[in-house]
């Protein structure tokens, strides 16, 4: 009996046990996923917590309720990757050989590496939304916040979901205009970039709407520190932006499991062919999601274009055959925009979000790179295709595991 | 598209960037850092300049972490030699595309 190792039970491991397990022959093969977390979180709803437009009960299931019968979850943390033995040592002390062993550990918030972020204020009056706890002690923030200067941060690059902390600036718009407080709100939206968003075309069209939305924009900041006593951000040419309430996204790190195997770069992410997804040092170890250094947006949505072409190339290295260098970078988000509209975006490596139509060339019903009522809506119906679709493996009908050119405006 | 920089013709991308490292020489790379604002490019200067090609010959990925962790220089000495977007700036003086650590 050979087996498959799957390290992290999130998004990307939970959709690898799920295409595995309905690949691989059960009689030669077994699957088993080690995550000692007992709840499975839907990480995007994190975003729509602190504005009271989920509920933690809308986004929490049960892990084991994703992980396929047949396929054994062991409820553990894994402490270090022997790469020479191909075995996993777990807390407990276990060791678990494995013949092929797919990283999906995906990524974690650092406060710790910028000076002061998790000082005095942290969860006072400088918070995150990338974590569950964050999300919420700012929901409870937001409930009570009579007003002042918002500042919405991101510390360094890459992070999770790269469009997030645009679309908490636009949701928080939103969220104090219906509170009819909006005139006692000062939004600042500050990035290390020099724009708002990575790729030029949805930068122009995103900065449209941050000017429309009368939020101001501090580019190419590199924070330098926190200043705790004075709340506010410190760049390395001493720029300063004060707040009252400070929104950042940290340092975004792989798990300290890579690190503690000896296998990741300065940011703990494993190096990865960015076409085949193996293993840049071990042609036995897959990388799946945001554990990965290749160079596309870590998100779920890229994952699930990723396990499709994982799970074809994990069946040819069983047989001994040459893979398939096939992913393209495809990412395909939908963008909150506020007051119940989002944009589409779809892209690759190559390609940067550019207007259309999608996911039929010429027809929609979608469109690219513009705000509407059913882009939001497809956002909302996200939910219930992650739940019942995307986890279980199951193929999402006309979206295309590579990126499509037809019917954009390149 | 085409433009000349330091007499020579040198294909570059509408941000300015050399899309062709092999054209790349010193007397290109003074030019652009004068156009960036860096009147003379001293010693540390092409120590970073040649660790960034360096890199990029290797295809690793940069960023401003990784540059700090290298050994050539710290962080406020990065944005000393070269302020306001250090590595931006940096790769556009070596003749290497915009940093992708922008995903």
């Amino acid at each position: 009996m050979k087996r498959v190792l799957i390290l992290g039970a999130g998004t990307a491991g939970t959709m690898m046990a799920n295409h595995l397990h309905h690949e691989l022959d059960a009689k030669s093969w077994e699957i088993a996923v080690v995550d000692h977390r007992q709840e499975h979180h839907y990480q995007p709803g994190y975003l729509f917590l602190p504005f009271d437009i989920y509920q933690p009960e809308d986004i929490i299931k049960s892990t084991q309720d994703f992980i396929p019968r047949g396929v054994q979850l062991i409820s553990e943390k894994a402490e270090k990757i022997l790469t020479s033995d191909k075995q996993v040592l777990l807390q407990n002390g276990d060791f678990i050989p494995y013949d092929i062993l797919i990283i999906a550990t995906g990524c974690n918030i650092a406060p710790e590496e910028t000076p002061g972020m998790d000082g005095a204020e942290w969860r006072k009056s400088v918070f995150d939304f990338y974590t569950f706890e964050g999300s919420l002690a700012l929901r409870d923030k937001l409930r009570e916040w009579e007003g002042g200067k918002l500042v919405v941060h991101i510390t360094e690059m890459p992070i999770k979901c790269p469009v997030a902390p645009l679309e908490f600036a636009f949701l928080a718009d939103s969220y104090f205009k219906h509170k009819k407080m909006r005139d006692k709100v000062e939004i600042t939206f500050v990035t290390p970039l020099s724009g708002a968003f990575t790729k030029p075309k949805a930068t122009e069209i995103l900065s449209h709407l941050l000017v429309d939305k009368d939020i101001q924009q501090v580019n190419d900041f590199g924070i330098k520190k926190v200043d705790n006593e004075n709340k506010q951000i410190i760049d390395y040419e001493g720029r300063s932006v004060p707040f009252d309430l400070l929104v950042t996204v940290p340092t975004n790190k792989g798990d300290a499991l890579i690190e503690r195997s000896g296998m990741g770069d300065e940011l703990n992410y494993v190096p990865t062919s960015k076409a085949t997804l193996q293993s840049l040092s071990y042609p036995e170890i897959f990388v799946l999601g945001d554990a990965s250094n290749i160079p596309a947006s870590k998100a779920g949505s890229v994952t699930h274009f990723e396990a499709e072409i994982l799970t074809e190339n994990i069946l040819h290295f069983i047989k001994n055959e040459p893979l398939k260098a096939e992913f393209d970078g495809h990412a395909n988000c939908f963008i909150e925009t506020g007051n119940g509209k989002a944009l589409l975006i779809d892209f690759n490596y190559t390609h940067e979000p550019v207007e259309g139509t999608f996911p039929f060339p010429g027809v929609g019903p979608l469109r690219l790179l513009k705000e509407s009522r059913i882009n939001h809506m497809g956002k909302l119906a996200f939910r219930w295709i992650y739940w019942n679709m995307l986890l279980k493996g199951t193929h999402i009908p006309f979206v295309s595991t590579t990126m499509q050119t037809e019917g954009k405006h390149f | 598209m085409e433009k000349v920089i330091s007499g020579k013709t040198v294909k570059v991308n509408e941000e300015g960037y050399l899309s062709d490292f092999s054209q790349w020489d010193k007397s290109i790379a003074v030019e652009i850092a004068k156009e960036e604002s860096i009147a003379e490019l001293g010693p540390k200067h092409w120590e970073v300049i040649e660790y960034l090609q360096g890199q990029f010959k290797q295809e690793i990925p940069l960023s401003i972490r990784k540059i700090s962790k290298s050994g050539v220089v710290d962080i406020e000495e990065f944005y000393a030699l070269f302020p306001q977007g250090p590595l931006k700036k940096a790769s556009k003086i070596a003749g290497i595309p915009k940093p992708a650590s922008c995903i």
